[in-house]
This record gives C-alpha cells, sequence and structure tokens, in this order.
C-alpha cells in the first residue's frame, strides 16, 4: 500500500486503475469529474488500456456495457444529471446481468439546479437490479471500488459506490492506496461465462415473451439478495489482506447498548459519530447503525442491530415525493416482524448540500427522546 | 442465474403470423407477377416473382403466414389491385 495525502476523487482514480480495467467511458459532471479526468490522464500517461471519452453519460454506460458484454472489465462514474441520463441502460445492465462498476459522486437531482450533495441520483435508480453500497469516507470509497469489481464480477451483477459529493470527492485526506500487484493478488482476472464472442455468436438481453419476462426478473431480485453474503465475504477478504473494516452490510458504532440510534448512510456518519461520543461522555446511551448495503438491504441485520431500541431515528439524504423516505420505509418494513417494535421516526436532511453538522445530529437524538413518531425536514 | 441470450436464427422460432388481424389473399388469375409485394414486404414473407427473370418465367407471388403480421403493405401496393385484405377469424 502507498499511503498519501490526497483528495478521493484522485484516489478512487489510481485505485481503479489498479484494478486494471480493460475499458474505462466516462463523460465529466461535477462532482465525479476529478474522477473521470485522472483516469484520462492515467490513459494519456499510457497507465491505463483505454479510455473512451464518450458524448454523454448515455454513450459512457452504453459503452462499458458493451465491454462487459465482450468479456471486459469496464468502469465508469457520473453524478446526478449524468445518472438520470443513463436511467434507461441501467435497468438493461442489470437484466443482461453485465458487472459494469460505477463509482457515484452523489448530488442532489434539479429543479432547482445544484450541483452539491444528496442521495436522490442514486436512490432513484435504486430498483434496477445493480448492488448498491454508500461510503463514508475518501478509503472506503476507494477500498469499496475495488471490492466492488470482486462483487460485481461473482454475483454477474452491476455495481454502484455511493460516494458524497464534495464531502468525500473534493476532500484531501491521509489515504492507503493498493498497489497494482496487491490488488492483483486480491482480484482475479475476469472470466465471465457469458460473453460476446465472433466464434460462437450470441445476443445479449434479448426479447423475451410474457411468458419469460418475469421470470429473468424475478432472478435478477433474488440474485441481488442472495448477494449479501458476497459483499460480506469479499469484504472479509479484504479486510484480512489489507486490514480495514467497514462492517460489511452494516455497520455498528457504539449501538449494541443503546436505547437511541441513528441510521443513516455516506458522510453524514461522520458528524453523526462525533455527535455520539459528545453525548455518550455525558452519559447518553446513543450510537449509530450505518447502512452500507441499501441494494442489497440487509433487513435481518437491520432488525437483530434495533431490536429492543427505544427510538430509532432514520435520517438520510433523499426521499419520495408524496410517500416515505426511502430508507426510512425499507427499515420500517424490516422491523414489521417483530412483535416488540422500536419507535422509528424519519429525518429528511441535507439536500442538495443543506448542512448537516454534530449540533444537528445531537438534536435529532435529543427530539427523539419523545416516544412519539415525527416525519422531520432538518 | 439467468442469462436472456439468443443464438443466431432463434428468431425464426417467433411465428409473428399469430399478431396479424387480417390476412392478404392474392387473387392469382389477376397477377401480373410484377414482384412489386416481394419488394415492399417488411417482414421479407413473399417470395415467387423473381424480377431478373421475363414475365412469362416468373412465379406467382406466395406468402409465408408463419411469419406474415398483417400490415397490408402489399394489398396497398399492388398496381393491379389483387390482394385483398380478409378479416382473420378466430
Amino acid at each position: 500500500m502507498v499511503r498519501k495525502t490526497e483528495e478521493a476523487s484522485i484516489a478512487i482514480a489510481e485505485a481503479v486503475k489498479n484494478c486494471e480495467p480493460d475499458v474505462v467511458a466516462c463523460y465529466p459532471i461535477t462532482p465525479s469529474t476529478h474522477i473521470a479526468e485522472t483516469l484520462a490522464k492515467f490513459y494519456s500517461d499510457g497507465e491505463l488500456k483505454c479510455f473512451i471519452a464518450t458524448e454523454s453519460e448515455f454513450a459512457s454506460i452504453s459503452a462499458i456495457c458493451g465491454a462487459s458484454a465482450a468479456g471486459g472489465r469496464a468502469f465508469s462514474t457520473t453524478s446526478s444529471q449524468g445518472l438520470a441520463l443513463m436511467h434507461e441502460v441501467v435497468y438493461a445492465a442489470a437484466g443482461m446481468r453485465l458487472p459494469v462498476v460505477m463509482v457515484v459522486g452523489n448530488r442532489a437531482l434539479s429543479a432547482p439546479l445544484n450541483i452539491w450533495c444528496d442521495h436522490q441520483d442514486s436512490i432513484a435508480e435504486r430498483d434496477s437490479g445493480w448492488i448498491q453500497l454508500y461510503c463514508e469516507s475518501a478509503q472506503e470509497g476507494l477500498d469499496t471500488a475495488i471490492q466492488a469489481f470482486k462483487i460485481a464480477e461473482s454475483t454477474m451483477l452491476p455495481t454502484m459506490v455511493g460516494v458524497d459529493g464534495f464531502y468525500l470527492t473534493h476532500t484531501v485526506e491521509p489515504v492507503d492506496v493498493p498497489t497494482v500487484e496487491e490488488v492483483r493478488k486480491f482480484l482475479p482476472k475476469f472470466n465471465p461465462q457469458v460473453k460476446l464472442d465472433t466464434e460462437n455468436p450470441i445476443s445479449i438481453g434479448e426479447y423475451a415473451m410474457p411468458a419469460d419476462y418475469q421470470s429473468f426478473r424475478e432472478d435478477v431480485h433474488k440474485d441481488n439478495l442472495a448477494a449479501k453474503s458476497k459483499i460480506v465475504e469479499v469484504h472479509n477478504e479484504f479486510q484480512q489482506m489489507f486490514g480495514r473494516n467497514y462492517g460489511g452490510l452494516v455497520e455498528s458504532y457504539r449501538s449494541e447498548d443503546a436505547d437511541y440510534v441513528f441510521v443513516g448512510m455516506g458522510s453524514v456518519i461522520g458528524n453523526a459519530k462525533e455527535a455520539v461520543d459528545e453525548l455518550r461522555a455525558k452519559g447518553k446511551k446513543v450510537g449509530i447503525v450505518r447502512i452500507r448495503s441499501f441494494r442489497p438491504f440487509p433487513e435481518d441485520e437491520v432488525r437483530k442491530m434495533l431490536e429492543g431500541k427505544k427510538h430509532v431515528a432514520v435520517f438520510e439524504k433523499s426521499y419520495s415525493m408524496g410517500s416515505f423516505a426511502p430508507v426510512y420505509a425499507d427499515v420500517v418494513n424490516s422491523l414489521y416482524p417483530l412483535k416488540k417494535r422500536p419507535m422509528v421516526s424519519s429525518f429528511i436532511g441535507g439536500l442538495g448540500g443543506k448542512d448537516v453538522t454534530v449540533k444537528h445530529v445531537a438534536e435529532i437524538f435529543k427530539t427523539i427522546r419523545k416516544r412519539e413518531h415525527m416525519r422531520v425536514w432538518v | 442465474m439467468k442469462f436472456a441470450i439468443a443464438k443466431p436464427r432463434t428468431s425464426r422460432e417467433n411465428k409473428t403470423g399469430d399478431w396479424r388481424s387480417s390476412r392478404p389473399v392474392t387473387d392469382t388469375a389477376k397477377c401480373i407477377k410484377c414482384g412489386t409485394c416481394v419488394s415492399v414486404c417488411p417482414e421479407g414473407c413473399v417470395s415467387g416473382p423473381d424480377v431478373k427473370k421475363s414475365i412469362q418465367e416468373r412465379e406467382l407471388p406466395k406468402t409465408d403466414y408463419d411469419y406474415c403480421k398483417g400490415c397490408g403493405i402489399c394489398a396497398n401496393e399492388c398496381p393491379v389491385k389483387c390482394i385483398a385484405m380478409v378479416l382473420e377469424e378466430k
């Protein structure tokens, strides 16, 4: 490993380069631009096999799907409107079982136009069949990008790695970047059982009549759920080799004996941890459950971690207009089978980069000391 | 794990003829074997008159009802109007 201090985007690009992808195709969009830009530089320096500077995000994802169908390891990165433009092919990638990897620099969706962080862009793709992992730090972002190739290629499901725009993508942090030799020991060569081959021609993602279509979709869903064990397995292998632990599917922070728990995803957990430490020092029984794998959703793990708690605050940077906040809805669904369920409240905040400080988290913990159900925009 | 893949020529297994709501029926007595129906069929399911041959040597047109979707272009374009679109009744 090479320990250095650099911007997360550059570190992520280095980690991706060290995974030796066959094809990288990107269209720059804030805040993921530096990842694309750095990969383009690696290509011009002869350190990357192929970089396609595409004319749009739709073309980027189409290019990496083609590369993946031909048996190549393929990568792209995007944010916000770019991901929205990819939407049609995002679904096709999962249905065609193409294990591409994409790092999403999470950013708000228009309108109004906003370039700052929230999770709405990738949450809008949650039902597509992709695996979605959300990261707390720059180090986790680059480590998860490496893990994502292994998870994707062993489950034949495309994998999205969420890193918070600006909070992570543009933050300079000390990071350890595994070298090419180290990554080679961790990540085997990609050798799919089904691929495009001129000697033995096939079409992938073919027309399916009403009698067949549903069974393919059901299969994607079941394999996505089954990927839970693969995510944990790959995470544990990575931990053994590189010594870093992110909890696998869900991470608990001082939540074991807590009565009040903050549930969230992404970089906000950094502030939440600080708030918990401050409150713990005052004797308050508070803790955090961080969802790392949003798809597949770790239903059993969440239920186990939250059983017996007094009040759970689900905080998220996304929402479903006219309904519930998505992470909140999944947490509530997971807890439903319990006979005695904790109270769960929904907190939406940080949209379009709105500040969520240590104080805000402390305030949320204060609010949920009351036992009544709440839905609050922070 | 299921892959939605297809090998070449498997589209032949999709008999699209059952999509048809009306079928083209050619009045062979009126047909002049000009070959227009062969060249305008978007599915390539009319065969017979070979325009490289003289009128006398040409065969009468034949529609492959396994794949004909009943679009009616042949009937519309026929210069002598010898193709009738007959409602399919099941």
